[in-house]
């Protein structure tokens, strides 16, 4: 191995703002359409945080009149639509864009234009939706946003139900940011396939590149039955079709199932991810390499196998058969194993470790503690007798949030810290990050640990207000309770983004003394990513230049 | 103690129910333990403390034996929790009918639900009575869910697990509660703006009371001379949702009054039936329950009182 | 002016991995195969489910003509494909027009069909289940041919512009690799709606 010096030079001073908005708004780079996916999910991160808010206020006591019926039932659709494809799927997709081509020694991802394409189509479904809040009135006076909860079940979604076009603005700006999803899943998988730098065999990849490759193979197999739904529905409520219409034959029950073979699966795509974020953050700050490589890349793919045969979970009381039901309590509790697997083996990856408790690894252990919460009450759920009685109750509610946040959303501020000082060349500050993270989880665990019991005390969700003397009201208010100190996680959380991207520590190539491609370049990286293209040998290429009498190639 | 509380059933689904999730919870919680801790020795013992030589620690990259472990073992657990499961799903999907099973048809509507008990010829609303089961001789109540609009769902904690209301998709649950009593409920499955209101209540009797409360709901209202009110509800647009029998008002939208004074609430259970709480529901009823498909009648004074005289003649 | 230290490789490397655009070309149709999926598994759940109205085997004719055309195109197609490859550009035209013409013949046949069971059959998309889905999936389908030809046509104008060279060969493989596959789905929509539908 030969080494010499390239000289690189900067951008030139500052230019005038209008030209630099242009270079973003017309930006191929992948970098740069990273940045704006994330961009654009923190800023609905708050916009459903405000929604949330305004139900847990509104639910605060019994009989409560923040709101009304009306608005409250628009605030449970918007915050579980906005939550999931506006802020968990953008802040997805803008990590993968930002980071796969960096992490397998790329210059960009496959398709620039495509990609660039995808993130407006995306942007432009949200936009749409919030326009509902003004547009929505149309002719007859019946619209603002869609109020048919996030999974719209059929026949509330027909025209007879849902008069004027709420729904419409639902259907049409999730077909929109599905076809940017798509997109991206196109390029994330074409760029992983066929982009790799030399001697990166599929084996030698980051676990963050598989998993990454298996959650865009999940988008492209899924995203795509919700659309054809959502066409159908287009079709039932302005052509007359029957596709959903029970009065002429049709069935209600055939919409969940095509919204759950997409329901279902969705999670993983968000939570691949985030195990993603894990995989590589654990084993840098363990100071160990990840234990089971191989193993790790079975259970992903096995995850989004057995992802796929699951969906019918959610339909457990609607009335299918025995045998049916026994089917999905299996297919569903047999998920858990390579899941659990997971877990043990980051467990593994530390066991023996030396571990730093920087921002990026608070996030992810609280991630195991929360994850296998989470993952067990999913298998509680999985009992479909068991589901009979918690199914579409806050114990549900309670799960969920436990997955996407106390899981997914920890592994993503890790992320934040991990990777802000590669994409902007600052640190973010350590003592706000430990302030944020214990404001969040003291918030996450009062919130959600307490959710679980009005569950389990008879509590149905999407409720604009509750009966007194069923027992719900003391854990309803300290539900309420905790937003405030998540919602105070947020804003120092925010505040520290913009004041480290300002002011913070310069960071360096390397600051976390990591192994895979990006920390070899410079921070931020230059437009190309990378002068010469690398040649790798192992899982762990700067493991490598730095204990070259150890290397990894030798033991993998 | 919460009156909608999973963890103590009085009816056989419910208590099925009830063993299994022990069973599931036990296991669970076993697991929670072992590997919390597991996480918590790790999170301690393997700290990195600034005393240690800042060499990197062994690099280890897997073990078999280990992926084995920790690999079989779970799938032996979710066995037990699958098998355990089935037999439940059995057990309560495909039941017993013995001959003296009671049958109910529950219609959900926007927002009210609605009982027909065929073989006694009764059509009531939103309180549902059924006979007390002794479970030497048991004598279950057999629920057929349908739907008149969107989707529903029968959610009585207490009674049994909840089961939806789907139009063009009939369902069939059934209880046999073991003890008199009042037991709550409410609709589980969104329906609509007002979804939170679509309240339960099932009245579990002995027997005797059960046959006194079936016996007064066969009964018909005494044709007489027309009161002032029953003229006001005949020649308004009460006709077109309700039906009270042996009268020309055969509506089906909303509930049956015939016996509408036999019930202690009214709107789904959102309200208290007294006199004061009728007149305001007939004049706004979005004062009660907004967004209810009850519309305001716009009656004045007058036309109002007479006709909420009249129905609280209706027991 | 900011300076960087770089590895540079060393000896010869056999580093071959698959084109960009054939991948993205197969998950497009991964996801397009998804999406007739789910119209297919409508169209097969609510044979037999009308509450009224002309059933299938009233109405419905097999249109084995167009068929053959439709399928024939792809033939055509992947011809047309050789011959660039060869180099023999008029060739490669005959053949690449005759698809776009054969393309064109099916999408005539489906709109002849549909004019039929509008105006003279009374099936419309409202009409009951069987003609929802009946127009929703054969007319996707067509969508998706329209798409096609409209992609085949714009090679024709680049062909005729003098634009289109033998190295693009790969590029039109590519493209047919589309075209194939809504051939493909026609086979399906064919059996489920003329075969087993009926």
């Amino acid at each position: 191995m030969s080494t010499t010096t390239i000289a690189i030079s900067e951008l030139p001073a500052a230019r005038p703002f209008t030209l630099r908005l242009h270079d973003w708004v017309t930006t191929v780079d992948h970098k740069r359409l990273g940045i704006l996916y994330i961009l654009f999910a923190l800023v609905f991160l708050i916009v459903g945080g405000i929604e949330a808010t305004i139900m847990r206020w509104q639910l605060v006591r019994p009989h409560n009149d923040l709101v009304s019926p009306e608005v409250f039932n628009r605030m449970f659709t918007m915050h579980g639509t906005t939550m999931i494809f506006f802020v968990a799927m953008p802040l997805v997709f803008g990590f993968a864009n930002y980071l796969v081509p960096l992490m397998i020694g790329a210059r960009d991802m496959a398709f620039p234009r495509l990609n660039a394409f995808s993130f407006w189509m995306t942007a432009l479904g949200g936009i749409f939706l919030y326009f509902s809040f003004l547009g929505g009135d149309g002719l007859y006076g019946a619209g603002s946003a869609p109020d048919v909860g996030w999974f719209a079940y059929a026949p509330l979604t027909a025209k007879t139900f849902s008069v004027g076009h709420s729904t419409d603005f639902w259907t049409l700006s999730l077909l929109s940011s599905g076809i940017g999803s798509i997109g991206t899943a196109i390029n994330i998988i074409a760029t992983i396939l066929c982009m790799r730098c030399p001697g990166m065999t599929l084996g030698k990849m980051p676990l963050l590149v598989w998993l990454n490759l298996v959650m865009a193979g999940l988008v492209i197999l899924v995203v795509s039955p919700l659309s054809a739904a959502q066409i159908m529905l287009l079709i039932d409520r302005y052509l007359g079709g029957h596709f959903f219409d029970t009065q002429a034959g049709g069935s209600a029950v055939i919409w969940m199932h095509f919204f759950w073979i997409f329901g279902h699966p969705e999670v993983y795509v968000l939570a691949l991810p985030a195990f993603a974020f894990a995989s590589e953050i654990i084993p840098v700050f363990s100071r160990k390499a990840i234990f089971g490589y191989p193993v790790m890349v079975l259970a992903t793919i096995a995850i989004g196998f057995i992802g796929m045969s699951v969906w019918a979970h959610h339909m457990f009381t609607v009335g299918m058969s025995a045998g049916a039901n026994t089917f999905f309590v299996l297919s569903t509790m047999a998920i858990a194993v390579p899941t659990g697997i997971k877990i043990f083996n980051w467990l593994a990856t530390m066991w023996g470790g030396k571990i730093r408790f920087a921002a990026p690894m608070l996030f992810c252990v609280a991630f195991l503690f929360q994850f296998l919460v989470a993952g067990l009450t999913g298998v509680t759920l999985a009992v479909a007798p068991l589901d009979w009685q918690l199914g579409n109750s806050y114990y549900v509610v309670a799960h969920f949030h436990y997955v996407i946040v106390g899981g997914i959303l920890f592994c993503i501020f890790g992320a934040f810290y991990y990777w802000f000082p590669k994409a902007s060349g600052k640190m973010l500050n350590e003592t706000l990050g430990k302030l944020h993270f214990w404001l969040f989880t003291i918030g996450f665990h009062l919130t959600f640990d307490f959710m679980h019991v009005p569950g389990l005390l008879g509590m149905p969700r999407r409720i604009y207000t509750y009966e007194p003397g069923r027992g719900w009201d003391t854990w309803n208010l300290l539900v309420t309770v905790g937003v405030l100190f998540q919602g105070a996680g947020i804003l120092v959380f925010a505040f520290n983004l913009v004041w480290s991207y300002l002011r913070g520590k310069a960071a360096g190539n390397d600051p976390w003394d990591a192994w895979t491609l990006e920390w070899s370049t410079s921070s931020p990286p230059p437009v190309y990513n990378y002068a010469v293209i690398p040649v790798v040998r192992s899982r762990r290429p700067l493991w490598d230049l730095k204990h070259p009498e150890d290397l990894d190639w030798r033991y993998e | 103690m919460s009156p909608t509380n999973i963890f103590a059933p009085v009816s056989t689904p419910a208590d099925s129910i009830f063993g299994l999730s022990i069973f599931v919870l036990l296991n669970v919680a076993a697991i929670f333990i072992v590997v919390f801790a597991l996480l918590a020795y790790v999170v301690v013992r393997f700290r990195n403390k600034r005393s240690d030589d800042q060499k990197e620690p062994a690099q280890i990259y897997g073990s078999t034996q280990v992926e084995l472990a920790w690999t079989v073992i779970p799938v032996l657990i979710v066995l037990a929790l699958f098998l355990a499961s089935a037999r439940v799903i059995a057990s309560i999907q495909d039941p017993p009918r013995p001959r003296g099973a009671l049958q109910v048809i529950v219609t959900g509507h926007q927002y009210w639900w609605e009982y027909r008990y065929p073989s006694l010829n009764i059509v009531t609303a939103n309180e549902l009575h059924v006979p007390v089961s002794d479970p030497a001789h048991p004598t279950p109540t057999f629920l057929t869910l349908l739907s008149a609009d969107t989707d529903h769902s029968f959610w009585v904690p207490r009674l049994a697990g909840k089961t939806d209301l789907i139009p063009n998709h009939p369902n069939q649950m059934w209880i046999d509660p073991h003890e008199p009593g009042l037991f709550l409920g409410q609709c589980a499955q969104y329906c609509g703006t007002q979804h939170a209101k679509m309240l339960l209540r099932v009245y579990v009797q002995p027997r005797d009371e059960f046959e006194r409360w079936v016996h007064e709901q066969q009964q018909s209202p005494q044709a007489g001379t027309l009161s002032d009110g029953q003229r006001v509800f005949e020649s308004t647009a009460c006709v077109n949702c309700h039906t009270i029998s042996g009268t020309p008002a055969k509506g089906r939208f909303g509930p049956d009054l015939t016996h509408l004074m036999s019930r202690a609430t009214i709107a789904a259970g959102a309200a208290p039936n007294t006199s004061q709480i009728l007149r305001l529901w007939i004049k706004n009823p979005d004062a009660i329950k907004p967004g209810s498909k009850m519309p305001a009648m716009g009656l004045n004074d007058q036309d109002l009182d007479a006709l909420t005289a009249y129905l609280e003649t209706l027991h | 002016m900011s300076t960087l230290s770089v590895n540079l490789p060393e000896g010869n490397f056999d580093w071959r991995l698959p084109s960009r655009g054939r991948v993205g070309m197969y998950c497009l149709i991964a996801a397009e195969a998804a999406i007739f999926t789910i119209f297919v598994v409508a169209y097969l759940f609510y044979i037999g489910k009308n509450v009224n109205g002309p059933k299938p085997k009233d109405v419905l004719h097999a249109p084995i003509l167009y068929t053959v055309c439709l399928l024939s195109s792809s033939i055509t197609a992947h011809a047309a494909v050789r011959r660039l490859v060869a180099g023999n550009m008029v060739a490669f035209a005959r053949f690449w027009l005759l698809t776009i013409l054969l393309g064109g013949v099916f999408l005539f046949g489906t709109a002849r069909e549909w004019a039929h069971l509008i105006l003279q059959d009374d099936l419309t998309i409202n009409t009951n289940l069987f003609g929802t889905t009946y127009y929703s999936l054969v007319g996707l389908h067509a969508f998706h041919v329209t798409m096609g030809l409209l992609a085949l046509i714009t090679v024709a104008l680049f062909y005729f512009g003098a634009r289109l060279r033998s190295e693009h060969a790969d590029r039109l493989e590519i493209l047919s690799l589309y075209w194939h596959f809504v051939d493909a789905v026609w086979v399906v929509v064919f059996l489920v709606v003329y075969v087993i539908g009926v």
